[in-house]
């Protein structure tokens, strides 16, 4: 059993997968409290997708992957934040034509690219085994950055998605508040895709929060119990990756989705348990009358 | 005494209609103003015309004297129930603090002063023995009775409350009629909407009555006035053409 948890440790790309993996599961949970708090699920799945574009261009111009899936992203969010502004359409509306727009639109700058086929499966679903040593300091780096920057602006941001109007009110810049949760948003996407990939990441994103969120009624336990899932469940995953030589970001999606079926099944007060209870008590009530 | 409030021929469009027309308004500090209409008279505009977040297309609006984007300070807005996330993971306490984060700073603790405002925040609105439960678990009444605390943790000077006795609990509505009543005798101004005619009659020291632009403004015995009721309501002209 030790030589089993010890083996991997012994492998220097192991090591550097681990890093980033944890890294990335414990940035996602402390981002992921407000994307699941505030609904923003498909605005991730967008921003994730439209990384892609820009992740192509800057393969394509010998630039920095990472800064150009950051940029892209950036981008199309902005836009949906603007077109949602005309009542007329829904905000998930303009999310689905923009997302599905970016997508189309790296597949075609892929396509012009000599050799893609390799490089988009690895930004598709993850290279998290091939992480150089800078991208472990990268990911600590940026990762830091991005919590920081949560529980700095935690206060307005509680303010706001308590109740925008009031917040208004009391004179808080709400949208800069939410282009600056939008961008934090973006950024921790793109750190990610490292790890799990474009297609995976949300998993990253709003698994842990959610089952975080059946165990408590506080933020703040909310934020560490997330974090502490998606850092765990990430490096459990790898491991499963590593014992059975299976895709590695589909075990960490797969064991983090585990963690979040056994929390709504066994939560304390919102679990299926405590529910099937309150159900059948009351008819236990009326045959005892 | 010069008025704290002044709203002047303030007129406001929603997306092409004109929601509120030429509306006139003053309220001085110790006064509790109750502002009554029919659904879509308008109220909750110019509540929100008051607060400074929607655009005036004609008029004036001014709190001491200053805009209100500037007075904000002096302002504590309780907005209606349904404008509250009540399934966050947070307890009245931390709901009450949340009034009091400020624009400038961002200080990440809420500070000893700030926690003793909430406190008696929470004491007023006859919240104390709930403070660590969380929001989602509260009645309507402890809801609405936590965006009073809330406001009122700001201390402020005008309190601007939307239709605070819409489906609360009898015990609610008598603690909040209690409270509200106080604070005006502590020199408070208030200015709340409602369209529950026994709850301004019982309440307000002065109501307006409200369809689109001030129909009437006087004591609440103007509440006993059929005449000003149907056409505050819009209703006199039906009445009219009935009789004819």
């Amino acid at each position: 059993m030790i030589d089993f948890l010890l083996a991997p440790w012994e492998l220097p790309f192991m090591q550097r997968a681990f890093a980033v993996a944890t890294i990335t599961g414990l940035v996602c949970g402390v981002v992921g409290v407000y994307v699941v708090l505030r609904g923003l699920a498909f605005i991730g799945e967008a921003v994730s997708h439209s990384a892609f574009p820009g992740v192509t261009l800057a393969y394509a111009f010998q630039g920095n992957l990472l800064l150009g899936g950051a940029l892209a992203g950036l981008t199309t969010s902005l836009l949906i934040a603007l077109v949602s502004q005309n009542r007329r359409l829904k905000e998930d509306t303009v999310i689905g034509v923009f997302f599905s727009c970016a997508f189309g639109l790296g597949l075609v700058l892929a396509s012009t690219q000599e050799g893609w086929s390799t490089d988009l499966s690895s930004f598709l679903f993850g290279q998290v085994l091939a992480v150089g040593p800078e991208d472990v300091w990268t990911a600590a780096g940026f990762g830091a950055v991005l919590v920081a920057v949560v529980l700095l602006l935690s206060r307005p941001l509680v303010a706001v998605s308590l109740d925008r109007e009031t917040a208004r009110a009391a004179g808080l810049p709400v949208l800069r508040l939410d282009l600056t949760l939008y961008a934090v948003v973006t950024a921790t996407i793109v750190m990610s895709l490292e790890a799990v990939g474009n297609i995976l990441v949300l998993s990253l994103l709003i698994t842990p929060a959610a089952a975080a969120r059946m165990l408590t009624e506080r933020l703040w336990t909310m934020t560490l119990l997330a974090s502490l899932i998606g850092g765990t469940g990430a490096l459990a995953g790898l491991y499963v990756s590593y014992a059975y030589d299976l895709a590695a970001g589909g075990c960490i999606v797969c064991v983090l989705t585990l963690l979040f079926t056994a929390t709504w099944c066994l939560a304390p007060r919102h679990g299926l348990p405590s529910r099937l209870r309150r159900r059948t008590r009351p008819a236990l009530a009326s045959e005892a009358a | 005494m010069t008025a704290l409030l002044h709203v002047a021929d303030v007129s406001v469009s929603l997306g092409g209609r004109p929601a509120v027309e030429g509306a006139d308004l003053t309220l001085r500090d110790g006064e509790l103003l109750g502002l009554l209409g029919p659904n879509g008279a308008g109220k909750t505009t110019l509540l929100r015309a008051v607060l400074g977040l929607v655009p005036l297309s004609t008029g004036t609006v001014t709190v001491d004297g200053i805009p209100p984007d500037r007075a904000r300070h002096l302002i504590g807005y309780v907005p209606q129930r349904h404008e509250f996330a009540w399934d966050f993971p947070i307890d009245i306490t931390g709901a009450v603090l949340s009034g009091l984060t400020r624009r400038a700073g961002f200080p990440r603790r809420p500070s000893r002063e700030e926690r003793a405002a909430a406190d008696e925040a929470v004491e007023l609105a006859g919240l104390a023995d709930l403070r660590r439960r969380p929001v989602g678990e509260l009645s309507g009444g402890q809801r609405q009775r936590v965006l009073v605390a809330r406001a009122l943790a700001t201390r402020p000077r005008l309190l601007l409350l939307d239709e605070p006795f819409t489906g609360v609990d009898v015990p609610t509505q008598e603690l909040l009629t209690d409270l509200f009543i106080r604070l005006a005798a502590d020199d408070k101004a208030l200015l709340m909407t409602t369209h529950d005619l026994a709850a301004a009659a019982r309440t307000c020291t002065r109501v307006t009555l409200l369809n689109r632009t001030v129909v009437a403004d006087g004591g609440p015995e103007l509440l006993a006035d059929p005449q000003q009721m149907l056409r505050a309501f819009g209703l006199d002209r039906a009445a009219q053409e009935a009789a004819a």
